[in-house]
C-alpha cells in the first residue's frame, strides 16, 4: 500500500517551547516534520506511523540566515532555495550555496529545509519499501546479500546495514566544520558536524544523534573557511530530482605560491555518514595544487573500500571526484 | 497537392481545457453515492492464497463492500485475470475493497488477514529455460498472446554450457522463420559478428496513473476510464465487464498519456464496474503512482543474440537473430517477433533467420510500449552498425544507406513490399541539418575530462491499418459533425485526421463539430490509438466518409436541381452545378433534403458492411441530417512503414560517466504531413522518451524476493528537463504514401527509437568504440567502462540497471 497516509494528530506550534513540550508528551510516538519532503513519503507509504506530527514550519526562530562575529548561523528551518540564493552564503561559503542548489528539484528546494536535508533518513530502496530490515528495527539486511541490488549503497562502514547518507549538504557541513545546535527540554547542546551524523555501528535505526525530544535549532558555520577555495560536485543519474551516486565537498586554502596549506575534503553517498578523507588531506597538505597532487590524492581516496555486488563503480567515481576537487577548485 | 487544411497548423479543440485545468480526466468525476476502491496487492512474486479473513475489515465504519476473485469472471490463460487467488507477481491484485473514502479503504486493507503459500518464482527467463529451473506456472513456461498454446520448453544444460556465460544460449525456440540461405550469406561475408545483448523492460511512465469510475443505471454501465483508444476497446471492456457493448457507455474525453499501456482494454479498469454492480454504488478507483508500476504494464525485456555478416562494402549478407523475451506473468506482447520483423525491414539482410521464445516470468504484465520490439532492436542494431563500420573502415552513413530499404523493398517471412520508404532521405536530411561532415571530425576529441561523441540512430514501426469505418453528419444548420472513435491519447491526431474529411468536403474548419469522448456520442468503429496507425488509418476512414457524403450531396443536388450527380462539384460548403453556378445548394439545404429523402441519405438505410458499432451509431443519428458513412475498403496490400533518423552530438565526461546532449536532429519519414505542430511535438516528445530509454530509466528487480526497486519517478528516473536538450531540431521528408488517399503515414513510435539508438551510438563513439550491448547505459556503467573496470552485471543478467 502506497500513497495513502494513515491518520495522525497534527500540531503546528508557533514557538520552540510549545514544540518541546509536545515532543516530551508524545516521546517516541512523535514525529518532527521540517519541510515534509522526507516525512510525507514515509507517511504516504504507511511505513512510519507516528501518533503526532509536530510541524516545525510555524516557528520563526528556526528560520533565517544571520551573520555573527564567529561566522554564520542558519536556522534549521531555512529553505534550501533561500540558502542557495543568499548573497552572504554565496560570497563566503559558496560551497554550501552550490550544494543546496543541487538538492532534488526546484520544487523540493522551495519547501525543503537545511535541517531536514542534513537529518533525512536513508534512501535504501529495501528500507523504503517497508521491509523489516535492521534499520527498520528488524533483524536482516536485504541489500547487503550476494544477490542484493545495491548500486547506491556503501563502500565503507557497513555494519549489518549498508545504506548511505543521501544528503547533498551534509558533506559540506563536515567540510566547513559546522556546529549543530540542538535543544531539548533539558537544555541546549552543540555538536561538531562529524559528531551529528552516526553510522549503523553506533545506532542502526538513526542517522543522526537527534533523540525523540530533540530539535535541531541552528547550524553554525565558523568563519574559518570563509572565502576558501571550494569544490562541490554531485554525480547523479539525472541532473535534477535525484540523489547522489557520490558527491564531494572540499574547502582548501592555497598559498600564493600555489601550495595547499590546509584542506578538508568529504564525500557523501559512500558511507552511512559523510566520509571525511583524512588520508587525502594529509597527502595534499604542503603540496602544490596541480594534476600530479590531485592524481596522487585520488589514488588513496577510496582506500579500504569494500564494494558490494553493484557499486564498485563508486571507487573510480570517488577517486575522480577527489581528483577534480583538488585539481579544479 | 495544395490543401487548405492538411499540412496546416490549427488549435485542437481540447487544448484550452487542458491548459486551463478544466479538462476532466477519469478521476475527476464525482457522482452521487460514489465510493472509493482500493486494491489489495500480492506481496509475493508467486503464491497461492490459502485463506482470506475479511471480517475485521468489513466491520469497519465506512467500509461498504469487497470484491473477491470468486466475484469476477475468469478468462482462459494466458489472459490477465481481474483478481487472483494465485498471484504471479508482486503487485497483482487479489481483492478490492470499497469504502466511503480512500483513507478508510486503505486502513481496511490492512485489517484483512491473508495466508499465502509461497511458491518458487523467477524474474529471469533463462532461469526458467534452464533444466529444473523455477517456472512461473507448474505446467507451462513459454507463451504469449497471439500464440494459441502455452507450453513447457526447457533447454538442455548443454545448450547453456555451449554458450558459456557471455553468449546467449540458443535452445529450442517457440517460433522461427527463415528467408534465403544463411550459410550462403555468411559464406559471402567479409566480417561476421556474434553479439549478445540485453534490453530493459521500462515502465510506460504515463503522467496520469490509470483510473476508472463506474456505475450502473437502467441496465447500462457508465464507465469513465483512462484510455488511449475509444471505440476499439469497447467490445473488449464489454466482455470483461459482462455487459452487451450497446449497454456500455465508455467515457474518456482526455487521457494523460499511455504510450501503449492504455491502448487496448486493461483488466484492472473493470474492477470498479464489477464492484459497483455488486454493491450498487458508483465506484471510483484511482491507482497510485506506485501501483502504476505494478499494474500499468511495461515494455518487454529482451535477451538476444545476433550473428551478422557484412560484405566489404557494408552490405549485410546474413543475419541470424535469436530473441528471448521476458513476457511477464500473463498475456504479454509479441515484441520478440517485432524485433525480427524490424531487422528484416530496416536492415534488409540478404538472408535471414529469426528465432524467438517468450518466457513467462513472475513480473508484471508487459504490453506494447512505443515501438515494442522495434525500439529494442534499434538500440541494439544502430551501435552494432557503428561497430561494423569501424571494423570495415566504412563511413557510418554509408553502412546505413547501403542496407536501407527503399519503396518496394520486401521484408519478413512473407516478403511483403513496403508502400513507401524514405529512411535514407530522412537520414541525409538530418545529416545535412546536423552538419555531419564537420561534426564527425569532432568524434573522440577530448577537452579535459570531456570527450565528444557523435551518434546516429534510426527506428521503424508499422504505420497504418485499414478496414475501419468513417462517419459524419451534415446537419440542417450547415454544421458538419465529424464522429471520431479513435481516442485522445494526447497527440491531437483525433482532430488532425478529422480535418481530412473537412478537406475533402471543402468545408470551413470553424463549421466542424467533433463528436468524440464518449461512446454514446454515436462513434464509428475505429482502430485503437496505438501502433503509430492513427494518422494513416483515420485519414482513410475520414476520407471514405467524406467521399460518401460528397457522393450523396451530388446525388441530392441532381435529384433536386436536375442533371446527373457528376455534373455537380462540392466546395465551399455548397454543391454546385459545374455549368451553372446558380444551380447550387448549401450544405444546410442538402442536409434538410437528405432528411426528407430518408433512406441512405439520412441514415435510415444502413450499409451491411459496416461494423455493428457503427451501425448502432448511424441508427441513433438517422434522420438528423445527411449521413456520410463508409467502411474503409481502399486497397492496402503493401506494408506501410514509419521511419525516422536522428543525430546526436554529446559531450561525455569520462570521470563522472555523465553526458550532455549538445545537439539533436531528427527527421521523420511519415508521408504527407497532417499537422506540423503536432508532428514536431511528437519528434521532441519521442526524443525525450528515447533519451530516457537509452540512458536514464532504471529497471531493477531483486532476484531474491521479486520486488521492484523502482516504484516512484525518483527511483525509475525518466528524463528531467535538465537531462534533455532545450532545443531539438525537427524535420520531415514529406513524401506521400501511395496507400493513403492523402499520402499520410503514422510516426509516433520510431521517434523514440531513433533518439534512443542515437544516444547509445554517441556514448559508444565517445568511448572510442566501447559497445555495451545493453539498454539502458547508466552512468555507473560508463564510469566502469572509462576506468576499464568490469561491469557489475553479468552479460545476460536482467533487471539490473
Amino acid at each position: 500500500m502506497k500513497d495513502m497516509m494513515p491518520k495522525f494528530d497534527l500540531f503546528q506550534p508557533a514557538d520552540i517551547e510549545t514544540a518541546l513540550k509536545l515532543l516530551d508528551k508524545y516521546g517516541a510516538k512523535a514525529w518532527k516534520m521540517a519541510g515534509g519532503q522526507d516525512s510525507l513519503d514515509w507517511f504516504k507509504d504507511r511505513a512510519k506511523r507516528p501518533d503526532a506530527v509536530i510541524d516545525l514550519s510555524g516557528i520563526e526562530a528556526l528560520k533565517g540566515i544571520r551573520e555573527t562575529a564567529a561566522g554564520l548561523e542558519i536556522g534549521a528551518m531555512t529553505t534550501l532555495a533561500e540558502i542557495a540564493a543568499n548573497p552572504i552564503v554565496k560570497e563566503k561559503f559558496g560551497l554550501l550555496a552550490t550544494a543546496a542548489g543541487r538538492v532534488a528539484s526546484p520544487q523540493i528546494r522551495t519547501v525543503g529545509t537545511i535541517g531536514g536535508n542534513v537529518s533525512q533518513d536513508a534512501r535504501c530502496w529495501y528500507y523504503r519499501s517497508g521491509l523489516d530490515c535492521y534499520r527498520a528495527g528488524g533483524n536482516t539486511c536485504y541489500a547487503g546479500t550476494p544477490q542484493g541490488m545495491n548500486r547506491e549503497h556503501c563502500l565503507f562502514g557497513a555494519s549489518r546495514c549498508v545504506a548511505v547518507t543521501p544528503s547533498d549538504t551534509a558533506p559540506v557541513m563536515v567540510a566547513l566544520e559546522a556546529e549543530f545546535v540542538i535543544r531539548s527540554s533539558k537544555g541546549e547542546r552543540v555538536l561538531p558536524a562529524d559528531k551529528y551524523f552516526i553510522g549503523p555501528a553506533v545506532n542502526i535505526t538513526h542517522m543522526t544523534v537527534l533523540e525523540p525530544g530533540d530539535i535541531l535549532m541552528t547550524i553554525r558555520i565558523p568563519s574559518k573557511w570563509a572565502g576558501a577555495k571550494f569544490y562541490y560536485e554531485k554525480v547523479a543519474d539525472r541532473n535534477t530530482w535525484d540523489f547522489p551516486l557520490v558527491n564531494v565537498a572540499s574547502a582548501m586554502k592555497v598559498k600564493a605560491d600555489g601550495v595547499i596549506e590546509d584542506i578538508r575534503i568529504v564525500c557523501g553517498a559512500v558511507e552511512c555518514v559523510p566520509r571525511r578523507l583524512n588520508a587525502v588531506e594529509d597527502i595534499v597538505k604542503g603540496s602544490p595544487q596541480n594534476e600530479d597532487t590531485a592524481t596522487l590524492a585520488a589514488s588513496s581516496a577510496a582506500r579500504g573500500a569494500a564494494p558490494l555486488n553493484f557499486n564498485h563503480f563508486k571507487i573510480p567515481l570517488m577517486e575522480n571526484l577527489v581528483k577534480r576537487a583538488i585539481r579544479d577548485s | 497537392m495544395a490543401y487548405s487544411l492538411i499540412g496546416k497548423d490549427f488549435t485542437p479543440p481540447d487544448v484550452r481545457a487542458k491548459v486551463t485545468g478544466k479538462a476532466k480526466y477519469a478521476e475527476d468525476f464525482r457522482v452521487e453515492g460514489m465510493v472509493f476502491v482500493k486494491l489489495l496487492l500480492s506481496p509475493m512474486p508467486n503464491a497461492k492464497v490459502r485463506k482470506i479473513d475479511t471480517a475485521e475489515a468489513l466491520k469497519m465504519k465506512g467500509v461498504v463492500g469487497i470484491l473477491l476473485p470468486e466475484d469476477v469472471p475468469s478468462f482462459p490463460f494466458p489472459r490477465d485475470p481481474i483478481l487472483s487467488m494465485e498471484p504471479k507477481y508482486v503487485g497483482q491484485p487479489i481483492l478490492a475493497i470499497a469504502a466511503e473514502d480512500e483513507s478508510t479503504a486503505a486502513e481496511a486493507l490492512e485489517k484483512i488477514k491473508i495466508e499465502y503459500e509461497p511458491l518458487p518464482f523467477t524474474v529471469d527467463p533463462l532461469q526458467s529455460l534452464y533444466p529444473g529451473g523455477p517456472d512461473a506456472y507448474p505446467d507451462v513456461n513459454v507463451g504469449v498472446r497471439g500464440i494459441p498454446e502455452a507450453k513447457k520448453i526447457k533447454w538442455t544444460a548443454k545448450d547453456f554450457a555451449d554458450a558459456g556465460d557471455t553468449k546467449l544460449p540458443m535452445g529450442q525456440p517457440l517460433a522461427e522463420w527463415t528467408v534465403g540461405d544463411l550459410d550462403k550469406g555468411f559464406g559471402e561475408a567479409q566480417l561476421v559478428m556474434d553479439e549478445t545483448f540485453v534490453t530493459a523492460s521500462n515502465s510506460h511512465h504515463s503522467m496520469e496513473p490509470r483510473s476508472a469510475m463506474a456505475y450502473w443505471q437502467n441496465g447500462k454501465c457508465y464507465f469513465h476510464v483512462s484510455t488511449q483508444s475509444q471505440s476499439y476497446p469497447l467490445p473488449l471492456y464489454a466482455e470483461l465487464i459482462g455487459v452487451a457493448p450497446k449497454d456500455l457507455v465508455m467515457i474518456s474525453e482526455f487521457c494523460g498519456g499511455g504510450f501503449g499501456s492504455k491502448g487496448s482494454a486493461y483488466v484492472v479498469a473493470t474492477i470498479p464496474a464489477h464492484l459497483s454492480k455488486k454493491i450498487n454504488r458508483p465506484c471510483m478507483m484511482r491507482l497510485t503512482r506506485a501501483e502504476e508500476y505494478f499494474l500499468g504494464s511495461r515494455r518487454t525485456g529482451i535477451q538476444g543474440r545476433i550473428k551478422i555478416g557484412f560484405r566489404k562494402d557494408g552490405r549485410i549478407t546474413a543475419a541470424d537473430i535469436y530473441v528471448v523475451q521476458q513476457n511477464g506473468a500473463t498475456e504479454g506482447f509479441p515484441d520478440f517477433r517485432n524485433v525480427g520483423a524490424a531487422l528484416s525491414l530496416v536492415y534488409q539482410p540478404m538472408n535471414m533467420r529469426w528465432r524467438g521464445i517468450s518466457v513467462f516470468t513472475n513480473l508484471p504484465l508487459s504490453t506494447a510500449q512505443r515501438g515494442p520490439g522495434q525500439n529494442q532492436l534499434a538500440c541494439m542494431m544502430e551501435p552494432l552498425l557503428d561497430k561494423a563500420a569501424r571494423e570495415l573502415k566504412l563511413d557510418r552513413l554509408a553502412i546505413r544507406s547501403i542496407n536501407a530499404p527503399t519503396t518496394g523493398s520486401k521484408s519478413e517471412e512473407r516478403q511483403t513490399p513496403v508502400s513507401s520508404a524514405y529512411i535514407s532521405e530522412a537520414l541525409m536530411a538530418s545529416a545535412a541539418k546536423f552538419g555531419w561532415d564537420e561534426k564527425k571530425k569532432l568524434s573522440g576529441q577530448r577537452k579535459g575530462s570531456k570527450v565528444t561523441g557523435i551518434g546516429v540512430g534510426r527506428a521503424y514501426h508499422p504505420a497504418g491499418s485499414s478496414g475501419f469505418d468513417g462517419l459524419l453528419v451534415i446537419r440542417p444548420d450547415g454544421k458538419i459533425h465529424i464522429h471520431t472513435g479513435i481516442g485522445n491519447l494526447g497527440t491531437y491526431s483525433y482532430a488532425a485526421t478529422s480535418r481530412v474529411a473537412a478537406e475533402i468536403l471543402g468545408c470551413n474548419w470553424d463549421n466542424v463539430v467533433l463528436e468524440r469522448g464518449r461512446t454514446d456520442n454515436n462513434l464509428p468503429w475505429n482502430n485503437g490509438q496505438f501502433g503509430s496507425n492513427t494518422s494513416f488509418t483515420m485519414s482513410r476512414t475520414n476520407y471514405v466518409a467524406a467521399m460518401d457524403a460528397k457522393q450523396k450531396l451530388q446525388e441530392i443536388a441532381a435529384q433536386t436541381l436536375g442533371g446527373k450527380p457528376e455534373d455537380y462539384v462540392v466546395a465551399d460548403e455548397k454543391v454546385t452545378a459545374k455549368s451553372d453556378a446558380a444551380k447550387s445548394m448549401t450544405f444546410a439545404d442538402a442536409a434538410k433534403k437528405a432528411i426528407e429523402l430518408g433512406g441512405k441519405y439520412s441514415g435510415k438505410e444502413i450499409a451491411p458492411e459496416l461494423n455493428d458499432l457503427t451501425k448502432r451509431s448511424v441508427e441513433a443519428l438517422a434522420g438528423s441530417g445527411l449521413i456520410g458513412v463508409a467502411k474503409d475498403t481502399i486497397p492496402m496490400k503493401d506494408h506501410v512503414p514509419a521511419m525516422a533518423a536522428a543525430f546526436m552530438h554529446i559531450e561525455l565526461d569520462v570521470e563522472t560517466g555523465k553526458w550532455q546532449i549538445l545537439d539533436y536532429v531528427a527527421t521523420a519519414d511519415c508521408g504527407t504531413v497532417l499537422h506540423p505542430k503536432g508532428l514536431a511535438s511528437q519528434i521532441r516528445g519521442g526524443g525525450v522518451m528515447g533519451i530516457g530509454m537509452a540512458g536514464l530509466e532504471r529497471v531493477v528487480y531483486d532476484p531474491q524476493n521479486g520486488l521492484p526497486a523502482n516504484v516512484g519517478f525518483y527511483q525509475s528516473k525518466p528524463p528531467s528537463y535538465l537531462d534533455v536538450p532545450s532545443e531539438m531540431q525537427v524535420g520531415w521528408v514529406d513524401k506521400p504514401d501511395p496507400q493513403n488517399p492523402v499520402g499520410v503515414k503514422g510516426i509516433g513510435e520510431p521517434l523514440m527509437g531513433c533518439a534512443a539508438s542515437a544516444l547509445l551510438s554517441a556514448i559508444s563513439d565517445a568511448l572510442g568504440g566501447h559497445y555495451f550491448n545493453r539498454t539502458p547505459v547508466m552512468p555507473d556503467m560508463i564510469v566502469n567502462a572509462a576506468a576499464k573496470r568490469p561491469q557489475s552485471h553479468k552479460v545476460l543478467a536482467v533487471n539490473t540497471q
